[in-house]
């Protein structure tokens, strides 16, 4: 039994740790091999398992980076990969196109309902929370019948830009008799989503270890009454309570990145994006807590950590509706 | 990455399941599943199955006669044993006494005390706790003092877990006064047969006599009795507490606690649907399942360290944490689950002698006791909040 990365994926995650440092520009990204990472040598890339997956997320997490890694990569040009498009999804991989996946509409809640209709290829629907859009080349759309590559600057296509609480940024798409090509059925979307959410589990994961090294320093330099505010009891037993649940967020992000490509998978996703998402939640409300008014600040570094471990909750349902899904799954 | 067993392993989890079949009585499983006090006879009955086996002791090397396991062996075992509602081994002489008189004791002191924990001559049971002393276990007050060939020991000791049986006990006492509490403390043999010493049951609140006070009244006990060195005690305590954690999070019995309140819970009726089926308790359910899958992880992660040459650190402090509050939500979850029934708390229900069965399903009984046994877990060997210390002091620096 073997828990732990390989030398290739080690060196990758530092090499990419390294970079954030400086920038998070996405050629940079791209070049580093980051995007290739996330697809398997079939589909032109060289990892694309859990634990590939895992490495990348939870390094870009701790630097809390917005980068297209997750949307126009691991989700794009894993649904393309899926789909037989395989120059698309290298093109994708290595940034010569950015990809944006337009899958929620407005009256949804978490549950996948599509309303967006093709006709003899043509598109028409509203599109909502499609995360970068505004730099995307292609969208793929889901409509009743299954998926279509469209491109983003087709007419009938408008986008309405906004920013997301983890830093990036979405749109609402607005599509009215836009071309698109039928890529192929919904189903395609099962393994790149599981994918998908285990990348934002990890990405949460790195962002809550980064959250506990600022508090736990925090707490050791920050003085009250006379003495650092982390010798007091009520706090040391906070910060206890606080690390042991990031190691239980660790343990179910092993979890699914073990199996993701197993007959386990939607179970283990259930679970997993129902505990991280909790935990997320709890490590955002307890880090600001232990930091006291300067956790409340914009310009601390804990703010946006705070805003993208909530957002970690919320993407693709958050950890009440995979509860409910692990309970479906339970009974079944 | 592969978070899967070795064929080896695999073979040796085939290789356990099926002794478990062979050689573990439904009439003890039952008691087991049940959750019924198992007699003293009982649980030395299941102690020489396994001895016979070799497996009594999986943790000591096998120049000892033990199983020599690995702590993934340890851990198949443990598993596969809650799974099949086995006793547990008790752990007062093969999981804490048998290593420190491996690691400390005697050539002569092992040649005679190993092998009648094995064959079951002997019943031991742990002399730490005392009124004084009991998060701060190094303000023992119990004194040993020399004349002659022996130590005279005079005090008290509290929370001796099955003491009642016990014919020996290991104590911490005081040898000397001055200088730092944790180094004036030995560690001493003491034979319960010897003149002074009164054993007390104490009842629970489950109402059961699980534990004791035994009372030392210049009880004389030979020098050679006297593990390593004089005030050296709290060092081989230390190396005990590091042994007896290597189990703490509890994994087996709480896949097989969460078993058993599924079946419960499954067949409880309310409103024409199975209990499972309310929304509120599945979902109460499923948390405490997704905790405990985590939680599993974090172990064998833990395991897999150990196997590669680490000491367990605080991270057992975190599982012991952890898996006590996984424990105690499932005992929570099960006396709920059995709904009316368990307002009835009939004592003799789980010594089985009496006729007049409890009323409502046959764990109903049970589950209230051990609801109410199972708060020991956070307070006993380091409270919950003793564990939050070492958590932040060790691991955050706080």
């Amino acid at each position: 039994m073997e828990f732990g990365f390989t030398d290739e994926q080690t060196m990758l995650g530092e090499s990419l740790a390294g970079t954030l440092e400086r920038s998070s520009d996405p050629d940079a990204l791209m070049e580093l091999g980051a995007g290739a990472a996330l697809l398997s040598e079939d589909h032109g890339g060289f990892g694309g398992t859990g634990p590939d997956i895992l490495m990348v997320f939870r390094t870009v997490g701790r630097a809390a980076a917005v980068t297209p890694l997750l949307d126009s990569v691991l989700l794009g040009a894993g649904i393309l990969a899926a789909a037989g498009e395989t120059d698309l999804a290298e093109q994708a991989a290595s940034g010569g196109i950015r990809i944006a996946v337009a899958l929620d509409e407005p009256g949804q809640r978490f549950d996948g309902t599509v309303a967006t209709r093709a006709e003899g290829d043509r598109l028409t629907g509203e599109k909502s929370l499609v995360v970068g859009a505004d730099s995307a080349t292609h969208l793929i759309v889901r409509a009743t019948d299954g998926l279509y590559l469209v491109d983003a600057t087709a007419e009938g296509l408008t986008r309405r830009s906004y920013p997301l609480m983890d830093g990036g940024r979405a749109s609402e798409v607005s599509l009215t008799d836009v071309p698109g090509r039928r890529i192929g059925d919904a189903d395609l979307l099962d393994r790149p989503i599981a994918a998908a959410i285990l990348a934002v589990c990890a990405d949460a994961l790195g962002v809550m270890e980064r959250a506990v090294e600022l508090t736990t320093e925090y707490l050791k330099t920050r003085k009250q009454f006379g003495r650092p505010i982390g010798s007091f009891q009520a706090l040391q037993h906070r910060m206890a309570d606080l690390v042991t649940e990031v190691e239980q967020a660790r343990s179910a992000v092993w979890n699914l990145a073990g199996a993701l490509d197993t007959p386990d998978r939607d179970r283990h996703v259930a679970a997993t994006k129902s505990l991280v998402g909790r935990v997320a939640c709890y490590v955002a409300e307890e880090t600001i807590q232990l930091h006291g008014g300067i956790g409340m600040t914009e310009e601390y570094e804990l703010a946006p950590l705070a805003r993208r471990l909530l957002a970690a909750d919320t993407r693709f349902g958050d950890c009440d509706h995979h509860l409910g899904r692990f309970v479906e799954m339970s009974a079944a | 990455m592969d978070m899967s067993f070795s064929p080896e392993d695999e073979a040796f989890r085939a290789e356990v399941r099926q002794f478990l079949a062979d050689r573990l009585p439904s009439r003890l499983s039952e008691k087991v599943r049940l959750q019924q006090e198992l007699t003293k006879a009982e649980i030395e009955e299941w102690h020489a199955t396994l001895n016979e086996r070799g497996w009594l002791a999986g943790n000591w090397p096998k120049e000892f006669g033990g199983a020599g396991w690995t702590a993934i062996q340890r851990h198949i075992f443990e598993e596969e044993s809650a799974r099949a509602f086995a006793p547990r081994v008790l752990p007062f002489g093969i999981a804490m006494l048998g290593p420190v008189l491996q690691k400390f004791g005697s050539k002569e002191q092992q040649d005679r005390f190993l092998p009648r924990i094995l064959n079951g001559q002997d019943w031991w049971c742990q002399g730490y706790s005392e009124p004084g002393a009991g998060s701060d276990l190094a303000a023992v007050k119990t004194t040993a003092v020399r004349d002659g060939d022996h130590y005279v020991v005079n005090g008290q000791k509290t929370w001796t877990t099955l003491g009642q049986h016990a014919n020996w006990i290991f104590c911490l006492v005081r040898t000397r006064t001055e200088g730092k509490p944790q180094e004036g403390i030995s560690f001493l043999l003491i034979d319960m047969t010897t003149p002074g010493i009164t054993v007390r049951p104490i009842v629970l609140l489950e109402g059961t006599p699980e534990v004791n006070e035994v009372f030392f009244d210049d009880v004389r006990v030979p020098v050679e009795n006297l593990v390593g060195e004089e005030n050296q005690g709290w060092t081989y305590a230390k190396y005990l507490l590091t042994h007896e954690r290597t189990n703490i999070a509890g994994v087996g019995f709480a896949t097989a606690g969460l078993a058993a309140l599924k079946r419960i819970a499954r067949a409880q009726v309310a409103n024409g649907k199975s209990l499972l089926d309310n929304p509120l308790f599945a979902a109460r359910v499923a948390q405490v399942e997704i905790d405990l899958m985590a939680m599993s992880t974090t172990n064998l992660r833990m395991l897999a360290q150990a196997a590669a040459g680490q000491a367990p650190g605080v991270e057992s402090s975190m599982l012991k944490l952890k898996g006590t509050q996984i424990r105690q939500a499932i005992n929570d979850l099960t006396r709920r689950a059995v709904g009316p029934w368990a307002l009835a708390f009939p004592s003799e229900a789980l010594e089985g002698a009496n006729d007049d069965r409890p009323p409502g399903p046959p764990e109903a009984a049970a589950a209230t006791r051990a609801y109410l046994n199972n708060r020991k877990l956070s307070i006993y060997g380091g409270s919950s909040e003793v564990q939050r210390g070492i958590i932040a002091k060790q691991m955050l620096g706080l």
